[in-house]
């Protein structure tokens, strides 16, 4: 009997920092056409949306969604990169920081509302996007991010990381 | 005797961030923190000074899930403060734009949150190809969630942050093909939902601490309109609400908690099912049949069956709306700011909504404020984790503890990154 070679599975990272998780949604959205070929293809060591068990291991591709607004949260993005492969930034939040960056725009009125709370939660004085605290491979602009972009991006990266896999590629996406 | 902290640093397989600290002195729970972990993003102050008709489109990005719900929230507060009645076809868009929202937002929490509890996997993505009910729910999850998103896509332009509603109506409208193909896709997932209404209804969890709930009531179920009841009687208009309502810091969250005439309660599915279950469509009630003589319920894990519920009414409904209407173009309808105070109160998926804005006459916002569900069930679960606790002391093992709050807080389908980006201005350090 000859055994079947399975392929290697792409392990995936999937973070939410500051932001409102719209790209999340959008990705169970994509998931509703696709969800039989990442079972197949990804292995999720970390993605708390969707398991409970999650691992910060090495991964192939960490997506991240989300702007940063603490130093704890900066140095849990310094730690995904570390373990990274590549990292892709989504959505507007984690590209650019707005709109979770609003408040570095705040009039004095509006920040001494807030500076209080600041202190209490020990945010950092700026939300930072996620380029000004980790060098980033690829990303995904929006709010939220465009599905067929997002899968585009996928299927570069599986692409690369399946040069020596049987698997074939993702359907969708479109230019 | 049992001293201990338990703490779970980040509750999995919920929206955004929270976590939880309970402290058990000599088999007596002593303290339950149930804290919303999310940074705020301080839509509160953001708004102030902004002009009116920017609101919805900004507000709309407080969540990514209910990010329909809030936007159409908006929108109403908007028209009552710039005196905008919108018209009836407007107004059916809008229902079905909710519809598309509960039906997707519903089987997300439904399917991959909480049914890996029922089932004892880790996660849905994880439930066997190989075992036939298991293959089935992961072909059903799907199904019913792509039908959701059309119908969302179709009326509102898009799942999450939608361009199609606005100020005065809507600046596109469904084509005949559009809405073969919904009605196509509706029909086709109902089977999925009537197994979906089976596995909660069957589920083996339940955790009944008596307790007050609230929620806005229509005269046909729905979610826009309406007057807000509780399980007292008490009835309530929408520009009212505020006022009944109880602020409370709680200063280890970063959201804002509240009371109703000094009581914790809840709101959301079960509420709503509570409190308008003869309202449901009636296709969606000759189905159930005594599947509703489970309610009234405090059971918060019925939460679930009254959701699967709703997606089976929004279905029903959307079909009946669809099969029915002509959409044809119509004009915006534009208002003159002035001087007012606009309330707008809606049912997201996961309960009770409250936007309020102060307008100026040249048009901008002099400043607002927004009750979100979570907010209003956060002082509830945490004393149904007290309860809950309690009861399983002291012989369980702390995994064991560990698992069944999980599971119970995931019942609320608490959404975190709403309830953390508000703040109430008056808010002092204590």
């Amino acid at each position: 009997m000859i055994k079947e070679t399975q392929p290697k599975k792409i392990r995936i990272g999937w973070f939410s920092f500051s932001c409102c998780e719209d790209n999340t949604v959008v990705m169970t959205e994509v998931m509703n056409d696709h969800w039989q070929e990442w079972k197949k293809l990804f292995d999720f060591r970390h993605a708390r949306v969707l398991k409970s068990v999650n691992t910060l291991d090495e991964m192939d591709i960490a997506f991240v969604e989300g702007a940063i607004a603490s130093d704890k949260q900066a140095q849990e993005l310094k730690e995904i990169r570390r373990l990274s492969k590549k990292l892709v930034a989504v959505g507007a939040c984690a590209v650019m920081g707005m709109p979770s960056a609003q408040r570095n725009y705040f009039n004095e009125n509006q920040q001494k509302q807030v500076e209080f709370l600041l202190a209490r939660f020990s945010a950092l004085p700026k939300v930072l996007k996620v380029s000004e605290v980790v060098p980033i491979d690829a990303e995904i602009p929006g709010c939220p991010m465009d599905p067929n972009d997002f899968l585009n991006k996928v299927n570069a990266l599986v692409a690369e990381f399946q040069v020596d896999s049987a698997s074939p590629p993702l359907a969708g996406g479109k230019s | 005797m049992h001293t201990f902290d338990l703490s779970l640093d980040r509750i999995t397989k919920v929206e955004g961030s929270a976590s939880l600290t309970v402290r058990v002195v000599d088999d007596k729970v002593e303290e339950v923190h149930f804290s919303i972990a999310d940074f705020k993003r301080f839509y509160t102050q953001a708004m102030q000074g902004k002009p009116i008709i920017a609101l919805p489109q900004l507000l709309a990005r407080i969540c990514g899930t209910c990010s329909n719900a809030h936007l159409l929230c908006s929108i109403e507060a908007s028209e009552r403060a710039l005196g905008i009645t919108p018209t009836p076809q407007t107004n059916l868009l809008r229902v079905l734009t909710m519809y598309g929202l509960m039906i997707r937002d519903h089987a997300l929490h439904l399917y991959l949150f909480s049914m890996p509890d029922v089932f004892g996997r880790d996660s849905f993505l994880d439930f066997d190809e190989n075992d036939p009910v298991q293959h089935q729910l992961l072909h059903d999850a799907f199904e019913i969630k792509a039908a959701g998103n059309f119908l969302a896509t179709l009326i509102a332009g898009r799942s999450v942050h939608a361009p199609y509603p606005m100020i005065g109506g809507f600046s596109h409208f469904p084509d005949a093909a559009g809405i073969k193909e919904a009605l196509t896709k509706l029909e086709a997932i109902r089977p999925a939902v009537l197994r979906l209404i089976d596995v909660w209804k069957d589920a083996p969890f339940h955790f009944d601490r008596k307790t007050n709930f609230m929620a806005l009531v229509p005269e046909r179920y729905g979610f826009l309109n309406g007057k807000i009841c509780d399980n007292k009687g008490c009835l309530i208009e929408e520009q009212e609400l505020r006022t009944h309502l109880e602020r409370v810091v709680l200063p280890y969250s970063q959201a804002s908690a509240y009371k109703h005439e000094g009581e914790s309660y809840m709101v959301g599915s079960l509420a709503r099912i509570n409190l308008a279950k003869d309202r449901l469509h009636p296709k969606t009630r000759e189905t159930l049949g005594k599947t509703l003589d489970l309610f009234p319920s405090t059971d918060i894990f019925q939460n679930n069956l009254a959701q699967a519920i709703e997606i089976l009414h929004s279905v029903d409904d959307a079909q009946e709306i669809l099969l029915n209407t002509q959409f044809n173009p119509e004009p915006i309808i534009k208002g003159t700011p002035q001087e007012s105070v606009g309330v707008g109160v809606v049912e997201a998926p996961r309960g009770t909504l409250y936007h309020k804005y102060h307008l100026h006459p040249d048009g901008n916002v002099v400043e607002g404020e927004i009750v979100v569900p979570t907010g209003q069930n956060q002082i509830n679960i945490e004393e149904d984790i007290h309860q809950l606790v309690q009861n399983l002391l002291p012989d369980t093992p702390k995994e064991t503890i560990t698992l069944e709050i999980e599971k119970l807080i995931r019942a609320y389908d608490p959404c975190m990154s709403c309830a953390a980006h508000f703040l109430k201005i008056d808010w002092r350090e204590e």
